[in-house]
C-alpha cells in the first residue's frame, strides 16, 4: 500500500510545552512493564544527582527524535527553524510534497516575496498577521490561490484596507477569513458586513459590527454645563 | 559671518544664558531683522530677482531652458521626469505654465481616476503597465525628505468590459494583445460571469474581459499634488499665467533629396499674467505641449496648422476640447465590495465609490450629441435619456437609483484616432506634444512623461517605443486607433 501523500506546515518556531523537562517527557512516553525496576534506578538516581538527571534527558530525547524519524509524515507536521532560525536541510529531500500551509506571521514579507507563494499550487492555509509590509497592492496578487485557499489570515496588517479587502471575492474557495484589528479600514463593523455579503460561504473573523454604530440622540450623554449667558 | 564673530564676541552675555540657547536665532535676530537683511543682500547680487523699482516675484523668470506649458498631472510628469534623467543633475531649468492653479477646470482633477491595461494597441498596454508599477511604488518615486507619504488610495478592483456578439472577436484579439505585453487579463463566458458577478444581467453579452491585477482605480488629485511636491523640490519653477504668444524664427533648409523645408525653431514664450495686461518674455530652448483640452489652441499658437491645407505645414494638432458628464448616484440595492469597473458594450461605464453604496458613471456621447464644450454645467437629461436605460437593463439593481451629485470635464480628445500625440513636431523643432490622450492621460501619465524626457534628452525612446505616436502620423494617415475607447 503506498504511503498517502502527507503534507506539511512551515512555521515559525513554537515552544512545545507538552514535551518540556523530564516530567513532561514521561507522560508522553509510556513506561514499559519489563523496564520498570532498571528504571526505578535510574529515577533514584537521578532525583539526587543533576548529571544523572540530564544524562537521563539525552537518552529520552535520543530515543523520541528515533521515533519521528520512522513516523513523519503520518500526519501534519510543521517545519520549523531551530534556535538559530535556520531550517534544517532535510525538508530538501520533500520537494515533491504539496505545501497546505504557511504561517507567515511577522514576517516582513512584500509584493515581490509573494512570488513564492504564488507558486505553491495546492496551498489551503496563509496566515498574514501582523506583516507589516502587507497591503492592498499585495492582496491583489492573491487571485492564481483561488482553487485551493480555504484559510486566510489578515489581523493585526498594518496596511491592509478594505479597497484591499474587495479584491478577496476571487478567492471563491475560501471557508474562514481573519480580518479583525485591521487599522487601516475606516469602518471595520461595514466593512465586515460588506465583506460577508461578497464571500457568501465563508465564515468572517473581524469587527462587531455594532462597533461602528454611533448613539441615538436620546442616548447621547446630556451636557449639562450650558453657555453662560452674559 | 558678521552676526557670528559678533556671537562669539558677547560670548555668554548679559542674560545669564547662551545665546544659542535662545529660540529661533541669535540675540542680534531676535526680530528678524538680520535674516531680512540677508535675504535683501543674496537678492540683489547678481542671480536673484530683485528689481529696485517694484516686486517681480510673480513673474517667471527671464530664460528657462525647458518651458512646460500646462500644469496637469502629463505636465508634471515630463517635468518630473526631465529632472530625474538629467545629467548633470541641476543643469536643465524648467518651467511649467499653469494659469489655473486652483485647477478647476484641469482634466486630471476631474477624472474618475481609472486605470487599466485593456487596450487594443500594445504600446497603450506597454504605457499603463508601467504607470501602475510607478504608482504601487509612488513613495520611492516621489519621495520628498520630511513630508508624509503619499497613499493614493489604489481600489485594486480590475476593469470588467464587456462585448456583445460582434465585438467578441476583437475582444480576444485585443486579450490575446494584452497578455502578450504582460497584462494579467481573463475571458469570462455569459455563465461565469453569472456565477461570479450574479448582479450583471447578461443579455446580449457574448464575452467578457476581467483584468485580475494591476487595475482598478485611484485618487488623481493625491498623484498631481505628490508630482508637484516632488518637482518643487527638484527645482523646477512654476509660473501662474497663461502662453499667448510664441517667438520663433523660420529657416529655409533643403532636405537631402533637394526638397525646401522651413523649419522654424521657438524662441521666446510670452506668459501673461492672470487678471492683467502684463507679460513676460520667456526665452526657451525647448516647449513642451502639454496644455490638455487646449493644446489645440496652443499648437495654432506656434504656427501649427497654417499653410495650404493636405501639406505638413498644413496639418493642424487635431486635439479639441470635448466635454464629458460623471454622475454620482446612490443605490442601496446595488452590487457590493467586489464591483470592477464595469464597462457595458454601449459604452455606459460604473464603478463603486466607497463603502456606502454610491456608483460612479457615465457615458460618451456619440458625435452627434457632442455637448458645447464651452462651460462645464452638467445636462442631467442626458443621464436620464442616455446613461440610465443601458445602466438599468445591465444591472436590474439600478433601476431603483437616485443621482447624489454630477460633474462635467474635458476630453483631450483627438479626433484623429483618439490616442495620445507623443514627441516633437517635425516642422516646429522644439516643441514636444504630450496630450491628446482622449480619456486615458491619466493613466499613461508617468509612462508617457518618461518618454517625452527621453525624446528631449536623448533624441529617441529608450525604455517604451512610442514612433507610432509621433505627430507626422496626422500628414500621412497612418491611424493608430485604440478601440477600447470609453
Amino acid at each position: 500500500m503506498a504511503a498517502p501523500k502527507a503534507s506539511l506546515h512551515l512555521v515559525a518556531p513554537v515552544w512545545n510545552g507538552g514535551t518540556r523537562g523530564i516530567s513532561g517527557l514521561s507522560r508522553v512516553v509510556a513506561p514499559e512493564g519489563n523496564q520498570k525496576k532498571g528504571r526505578s534506578l535510574l529515577q533514584f538516581l537521578a532525583d539526587r544527582f543533576y548529571d544523572v538527571e540530564a544524562l537521563r534527558d539525552h537518552l529520552l530525547r535520543k530515543r523520541v527524535s528515533k521515533v519521528h524519524q520512522k513516523n513523519r509524515f503520518q500526519g501534519r507536521e510543521w517545519i520549523r527553524p531551530n534556535q538559530r532560525g535556520h531550517f534544517s536541510l532535510d525538508f530538501l529531500k520533500l520537494q515533491a510534497v504539496p505545501v497546505e500551509a504557511v504561517d507567515a506571521s511577522g514576517c516582513a514579507i512584500n509584493y515581490q516575496g509573494l512570488d513564492s507563494l504564488l507558486a505553491l499550487k495546492e496551498l489551503q492555509s496563509l496566515w498574514l498577521q501582523r506583516c507589516p509590509h502587507v497591503d492592498d497592492w499585495c492582496l491583489s496578487r492573491l487571485h492564481p490561490l483561488a482553487s485551493s485557499l480555504q484559510e486566510l489570515s489578515l489581523a493585526g496588517c498594518p496596511r491592509v484596507s478594505e479597497r484591499g479587502l474587495a479584491c478577496l471575492h476571487h478567492l471563491w474557495n475560501l471557508r474562514r477569513l481573519d480580518i479583525s484589528d485591521l487599522p487601516a479600514v475606516s469602518s471595520p463593523g461595514l466593512t465586515r458586513i460588506l465583506v460577508e455579503e461578497m464571500l457568501p460561504s465563508c465564515e468572517v473573523l473581524g469587527a462587531d459590527w455594532a462597533q461602528d454604530l454611533k448613539l441615538g440622540p436620546e442616548e447621547q450623554p446630556r451636557d449639562t454645563a450650558g453657555p453662560t449667558p452674559a | 559671518m558678521l552676526r557670528r564673530t559678533l556671537l562669539l564676541g558677547l560670548g555668554r552675555g548679559p542674560l545669564g544664558r547662551g545665546l544659542g540657547t535662545h529660540r529661533g536665532g541669535s540675540i542680534l535676530d531676535r526680530d528678524g531683522k538680520m535674516s531680512e537683511i540677508k535675504k535683501k543682500i543674496r537678492s540683489i547680487l547678481p542671480g536673484g530677482d530683485w528689481n529696485p523699482l517694484y516686486d517681480t516675484s510673480y513673474l517667471p523668470p527671464e530664460s528657462s531652458d525647458v518651458v512646460i506649458v500646462g500644469g496637469g498631472v502629463l505636465g508634471l510628469s515630463v517635468a518630473y521626469w526631465l529632472k530625474k534623467l538629467e545629467k548633470p543633475r541641476g543643469a536643465i531649468r524648467v518651467l511649467v505654465v499653469e494659469r489655473d492653479h486652483t485647477y478647476s477646470r484641469a482634466s486630471t482633477v476631474l477624472s474618475v481616476g481609472g486605470i487599466r491595461q485593456q487596450f487594443s494597441v500594445p504600446e497603450n498596454v506597454q504605457l499603463s503597465l508601467f504607470s501602475i508599477d510607478f504608482l504601487r511604488n509612488i513613495n520611492e518615486y516621489l519621495a520628498v525628505a520630511d513630508d508624509p507619504p503619499l497613499d493614493i488610495q489604489f481600489n485594486p478592483s480590475g476593469y470588467l468590459l464587456l462585448a456583445s456578439e460582434k465585438g467578441a472577436a476583437i475582444m480576444e484579439n485585443n486579450v490575446k494583445v494584452q497578455r502578450q505585453e504582460g497584462a494579467k487579463v481573463c475571458l469570462m463566458s455569459p455563465e461565469q460571469l453569472r456565477n461570479k458577478f450574479p448582479w450583471i444581467n447578461t443579455e446580449g453579452v457574448a464575452l467578457a474581459s476581467y483584468g485580475m491585477e494591476h487595475e482598478g482605480w485611484f485618487d488623481p488629485w493625491c498623484l498631481l499634488q505628490g508630482l508637484r511636491r516632488k518637482v518643487q523640490s527638484m527645482g523646477v519653477l512654476f509660473c501662474r499665467g497663461e502662453v499667448t504668444r510664441f517667438v520663433s524664427s523660420s529657416n529655409l533648409m533643403k532636405t537631402a533629396s533637394g526638397e525646401e523645408v522651413n523649419l522654424k525653431r521657438i524662441h521666446e514664450v510670452h506668459v501673461k499674467i492672470d487678471q492683467s495686461l502684463e507679460y513676460q518674455p520667456v526665452e526657451c530652448a525647448i516647449v513642451i505641449n502639454a496644455a490638455g483640452a487646449w493644446s489645440g489652441q496652443v499648437a495654432e499658437l506656434a504656427g501649427i496648422g497654417k499653410g495650404p491645407p493636405g501639406t505638413l505645414q498644413g496639418t493642424k494638432l487635431p486635439v479639441e476640447l470635448r466635454k464629458r458628464y460623471v454622475y454620482l448616484w446612490h443605490c442601496p440595492q446595488g452590487p457590493g465590495l467586489e464591483t470592477p469597473f464595469v464597462i457595458d458594450p454601449s459604452g455606459t461605464y460604473f464603478r463603486r465609490e466607497g463603502l456606502g453604496h454610491n456608483y460612479l458613471g457615465g457615458c460618451s456621447p456619440t458625435e452627434e450629441e457632442e455637448p458645447d464644450p464651452g462651460n462645464l454645467e452638467v445636462d442631467h437629461d442626458f443621464f436620464q435619456d442616455r446613461v440610465w436605460p443601458p445602466l438599468a437593463q445591465r444591472v436590474p439593481a439600478f433601476e431603483t437609483l437616485k443621482v447624489r451629485s454630477a460633474w462635467a470635464g474635458y476630453y483631450d480628445y483627438n479626433t484623429f484616432d483618439q490616442n495620445g500625440v507623443v514627441g516633437p513636431h517635425p516642422l516646429v523643432i522644439n516643441m514636444y506634444f504630450a496630450t491628446g490622450f482622449s480619456g486615458h492621460g491619466l493613466q499613461q501619465a508617468p509612462a508617457v512623461g518618461r518618454a517625452v524626457a527621453e525624446m528631449v534628452l536623448e533624441g529617441h525612446f529608450q525604455t517604451i517605443n512610442l514612433s507610432s505616436f509621433l505627430f507626422s502620423r496626422f500628414y500621412s494617415g497612418e491611424k493608430v486607433q485604440e478601440h477600447n475607447i470609453i
